[in-house]
């Protein structure tokens, strides 16, 4: 461990960096995937698996683990680099993405990879999930937490009101989720496809405990779950504000990143940028 | 007179009873626990029972992560609601993950007679055969229900159970010994085989009693197991008996009929008669009515049988 929080933060940040040029290489030699809502989750999937979240790469599925959904299912290239870099499985496994035979779906399968704690990729669905191993948390008086991660398009899904209702219903302070709010989804603008605002205030009126924050400040990312994890009877929701594209100047804000790959130039362009050669 | 009752009714005392020697499972809810029956069990065990409300692709989304945690989720809800409703959720994060979770629902068919077609499943079971890793079953009376959900507790996997708002007759004894995938002989004969799954039991062995009467040789197999289906008993009774009717208290469409048809068409071709609902939906009435109306009672199980045999 760090001896200071600022070297902490900045262990992490290097962390993240590494995490960006790994996501940009599977999915550049895939030459498929989705760069942009992988990239705006990157800091704080990264606190999580590098700093917040207890798991054990010796052995994957122990019962006392804090658990990891990515509802967002099709920002896996985040969790692929975040568990491989962990120790989960070799790097090299990174470039099998979406190929035949590989372990890396082109949406996360939990039967297939090593450290993944649940199958995902149709949208709302995983909140709910996470209530139910946050029961079981609860039934079994473990302490360990649940971290979800949904999207801010994502929340357009009816289910996940359903999942906020019955979080409620059981006072699960065990869970901790947060809303990659990047502002983009496939069609454009969350506010011009299907607007959700008021956003925080939908929380809130559920009865979360939520907080908002800067999705790319790693200091306010641990901040936000520490803050959480003291706060009892009630579940958690970080809103993260975030960039789509985060870290890569052309892809940043730009719909047309949520699911394309980069071609050679765009490539190279990108790795020079994240200092990744 | 015959002893009747609700498989749904079964079903609850079945989650009670097992409840007393198996810690490890729970049971969902969506709202409709005195119908589904699961609030015997919930009365007994309050901690390990889970009202979630009307929200059922939530209920199914919560089941698949205590699943993931290692318990098993009796997930109970109306046929309809489960399979459509949450079908999506049964699919991408039940069945695909094959996961250990007991779908057990009620007002399979035509039971719900009253309630009319939007209460009433006529097309559950086909959209629950078409995923792969999932088990299909609709037991035939109150004590081979017991005795299902016994041996889907059992399993290790994703099983679809199907029950009956309305009483059906209590036809086997305690001695059933229930295997899932498997179809039970209940008379032997070889000019016809009648294949009939869940509540149609009674129904297809009232008519098969007419038949012999007739001087026709029938064989009644009861298949509870819609997938994975017995093969070896269908392609045996094609052998043996050279025409088969199929009975179901579902649309001929993907159920039980389709799926014998496509075992002879692919092993044994032999005449096949299906006897279930024509591709319509039904209407609201009286169960036993509406199973004369929409083509499911012993005389149109007697005509189909006289019908195949002449294809011969």
């Amino acid at each position: 461990m760090p001896s200071t929080k600022t070297e902490l933060i900045k262990k992490l940040e290097k962390k993240a960096n590494q995490m960006r040029v790994e996501i940009i290489k599977m999915i550049y030699k895939a030459q498929s995937g989705h760069p942009g809502g992988a990239l705006s989750a990157t800091d704080i999937v990264t606190a999580l698996y590098f700093h917040l979240m207890n798991v054990d790469t010796a052995n994957p599925t122990y019962q006392d683990r804090d658990r990891f959904i990515l509802s967002k299912g099709h920002a896996c290239p985040v969790i692929y680099a975040a568990l491989a870099l962990k120790g989960f499985y070799p790097l090299a496994v990174l470039d099998t993405l979406r190929a035949l035979d590989s372990k890396l779906q082109g949406h996360p399968d939990m039967n297939k990879l090593p450290g993944l704690d649940s199958t995902s990729g149709s949208l709302g669905q995983g909140l709910s999930v996470g209530v139910g191993m946050a029961l079981v948390g609860k039934m079994e008086q473990k302490d360990y937490h649940i971290y979800v991660m949904i999207g801010d398009g994502e929340s357009q899904e009816g289910q996940i009101w359903e999942a906020a209702m019955a979080a409620n219903k059981y006072k699960l302070d065990n869970i901790i989720a947060f809303t990659d709010f990047n502002r983009l989804q496939v069609d454009g603008f969350v506010d011009e496809v299907m607007p959700i605002a008021p956003y925080k205030e939908k929380w809130e009126s559920f009865n979360w405990h939520t907080q908002e924050i800067n999705g790319h400040n790693l200091t306010e990312i641990i901040n936000a779950v520490e803050l959480a994890r003291e706060v009892k009877d009630k579940p958690h929701m970080i809103i993260a504000h975030t960039v789509k594209g985060k870290g890569v100047s052309f892809m940043e804000n730009m719909a047309v990143w949520h699911g394309r790959a980069p071609n050679a130039q765009e490539y190279e362009l990108a790795l020079q940028e994240l200092g990744g050669n | 007179m015959r002893q009747e009752m609700t498989t749904r009714e079964a079903y609850g005392q079945a989650l009670l009873e097992l409840g007393r020697i198996n810690e490890n499972f729970v049971v969902l809810e969506a709202d409709i626990a005195k119908s589904t029956r699961t609030e015997l069990f919930a009365k007994e065990f309050p901690e390990r029972f889970f009202q979630m409300g009307i929200a059922e692709q939530n209920e199914f989304g919560v089941a698949a992560g205590m699943a993931m945690s290692g318990k098993i989720p009796f997930i109970s809800t109306y046929a309809v609601f489960a399979s459509m409703r949450a079908l999506e959720q049964i699919r991408t994060f039940m069945a695909y993950p094959n996961l250990n979770v007991k779908i057990a629902v009620s007002h399979g068919g035509l039971t719900p007679g009253n309630d009319g077609p939007t209460h009433q499943a006529i097309e559950d079971m086909a959209i629950m055969r078409s995923i792969p890793n999932m088990t299909v079953v609709m037991p035939s009376d109150g004590i081979m229900t017991k005795k299902a959900v016994a041996a889907a507790l059992e399993y290790n996997g994703p099983v679809y159970l199907r029950f009956t708002r309305d009483e059906i007759p209590i036809i086997y004894d305690n001695n059933l010994e229930f295997k899932l995938g498997r179809a039970f002989l209940h008379m032997e004969g070889n000019d016809v085989t009648l294949i009939t799954i869940g509540d149609m039991l009674s129904h297809t062995l009232h008519a098969a009693r007419i038949l012999v009467e007739e001087g026709i040789s029938v064989r009644v197999l009861d298949m509870p197991t819609l997938k994975p289906l017995d093969q070896e008993a269908v392609l045996l009774a094609a052998q043996e008996t050279g025409a088969i009717v199929t009975v179901e208290d579902h649309t001929i469409l993907g159920g039980l009929g389709s799926a014998v048809a496509e075992t002879l068409v692919e092993n044994m071709p032999i005449p096949l008669k299906r006897v279930g609902i024509k591709d319509t939906f039904a209407e609201s009435g009286p169960y036993h009515q509406l199973l004369k109306k929409y083509g499911l009672s012993s005389s149109h199980i007697q005509a189909a049988a006289r019908q195949v045999i002449s294809m011969k």
